[in-house]
């Protein structure tokens, strides 16, 4: 994953959230940050605004910590890029 | 049946950040009347409405929880936490159990709803805030305050139009009265100004251009208001047992629909509903000494109203003082009932009868004593508040001062 993503995500995390920026890391669990149902979807609100992306429900479900949340939103970048080339 | 007395008071609105204040601009007839700040005003007829001026969530609340809720709701709890505060109560597990929560909303968050839908409709934008739901409900107002306080018995809220308020107040008193709860927080709460709202109004062609003048000839129109007013109800006893401070006591609720129109006022509807709130309070229309008038400032309303006071009252009606405090807190739609109610308890308890401010021209049509642009000192013993909505649903309080 490149740093700037994972920035962008931990970014767009703590904006959401009102938190320090600071307090949110790679490595944070949602539960440690305190982050509820309605607060996870304002974090998928935020992201899907800010990389373009549509984050599918089922693909949400499983994700419980922020690495989790990195690897989705890199992958469906990267299929909204690959989609891009192919036009 | 059990006597109901409100034991705590709060307000926010065009006239105050809360109760007191609200009462000092009343007594001035100083109307809150004036441009609308918050939605741009450039493509509306009309420029004028009752903001509450300057409004920030904070020093309310946190970024963090203003996020999860809309102006309207915020409104409802800031005047939640004056009532409760001022009525001294202590909470216990018992009590957050089976205290109840009825508050009236008309329009709820459809603010936050007009932003999510103009991003949709007309941004292209392919998704909406995932707030926009739980922010616009209309139940909002009564679910923070609920959050709020920890309270966990009934609490729901009624959207009758400009009546909402009006409603929940009547429930919740009669819901103290049979006995169903020993603890009610009721009012209503509203915050209309967004572009969307203030269209719909204005195509409805009652918006004032200028500014509300109730029952004056030259009157134009109504203009919007917005804010909250909330009461703490409780039965007598147990307000004198715990040396509570009374307000004043609720001695009747009356309510009817007219049947007729969905629009268009009807005199019979609302004489049967103030006739209802003496027959609930087991009152004679002599008894009546201020009525805190629906008096919307609109061509229809305020004749209609007039009709009708004369209707049940008689000869009684040419010796009752009847004003309009639309003329200064503007109509808060579902908050109007709550912050006339509020108006009505204060002038019973302090003496003074709110005026009808911006009165210029008497009209035959409306020749009641309006108690034109001066506040009037009067120890007045019983009064009542109309409020007659949109749909012809229709509600009145009769108050009594304590």
């Amino acid at each position: 994953m490149s740093d700037d993503l994972i920035q962008r995500v931990l970014k767009t995390m703590a904006a959401s959230k009102r938190i320090p920026l600071e307090s949110v890391t790679i490595d944070s669990e949602f539960q440690q940050l305190g982050i509820d149902s309605m607060d996870a979807v304002e974090i998928l609100f935020a992201l899907e605004n800010e990389f373009d992306i549509t984050i599918p429900d089922d693909e949400v479900r499983k994700v419980r910590n922020v690495r989790q949340m990195c690897e989705g939103v890199e992958k469906l970048v990267a299929a909204k890029e690959a989609a891009k080339a192919g036009q | 049946m059990r006597r109901v007395v409100i034991t705590g008071v709060g307000a926010i609105c065009a006239l105050g950040r809360n109760a007191l204040e609200f009462g000092e601009s009343l007594r001035q007839g100083r109307s809150g009347i004036g441009p609308i700040q918050s939605a741009d005003t450039t493509q509306l007829r009309f420029r004028n409405g009752a903001e509450v001026s300057g409004y920030c969530h904070q020093p309310y609340f946190d970024d963090r929880k203003a996020d999860f809720i809309d102006r309207f709701a915020q409104f409802a709890v800031i005047a939640a936490r004056e009532a409760v505060e001022g009525s001294g109560i202590v909470w216990t597990p018992e009590l957050r159990e089976t205290a109840a929560i009825v508050t009236g909303s008309c329009v709820g968050g459809q603010s936050t709803e007009d932003i999510g839908f103009r991003d949709v409709y007309k941004m292209g934008l392919n998704r909406v805030h995932p707030l926009t739901i739980p922010k616009t409900m209309a139940n909002a107002g009564a679910s923070h305050i609920s959050i709020e306080f920890g309270i966990t018995g009934p609490s729901f809220t009624f959207s009758t139009a400009c009546s909402s308020a009006g409603h929940a107040i009547g429930q919740a008193y009669w819901m103290v009265r049979s006995g169903i709860t020993d603890f009610a927080i009721s009012g209503g709460s509203e915050a209309p100004f967004s572009f969307g709202i203030l269209k719909a109004w204005e195509a409805m062609r009652v918006v004032s251009p200028e500014t509300c003048r109730p029952f004056s000839k030259d009157r134009r129109g109504m203009v919007l208001g917005e804010g909250a007013a909330m009461l703490v109800l409780e039965p007598l006893e147990a307000a004198l047992a715990r040396g509570a401070r009374i307000h004043a006591e609720i001695v009747g609720f009356g309510m009817s629909a007219d049947a007729c129109h969905i629009t268009q006022p009807s005199a019979e509807g609302a004489a049967r509903a103030m006739r209802a709130a003496l027959r609930d309070g087991a009152l004679a229309p002599e008894q009546i000494g201020y009525i805190n008038a629906h008096g919307t400032g609109t061509a229809a309303n305020d004749v209609s109203e007039t009709t009708a006071i004369k209707a049940v009252f008689g000869e009684h009606a040419a010796r009752l003082p009847v004003s309009s405090t639309k003329s200064m807190h503007g109509h808060a739609l579902g908050a109007a009932a709550a912050l006339e109610c509020l108006a009505t308890v204060l002038a019973l308890r302090d003496g003074v009868l709110p005026p009808t401010a911006n009165y210029s021209v008497p009209d035959p049509e409306c020749d009641l004593d309006v108690i034109p642009n001066q506040a009037r000192e009067a120890q007045v013993e019983y009064a009542i508040s109309n409020s007659f909505a949109f749909g012809g649903l229709n509600a009145v309080l009769a108050l009594r001062r304590y």
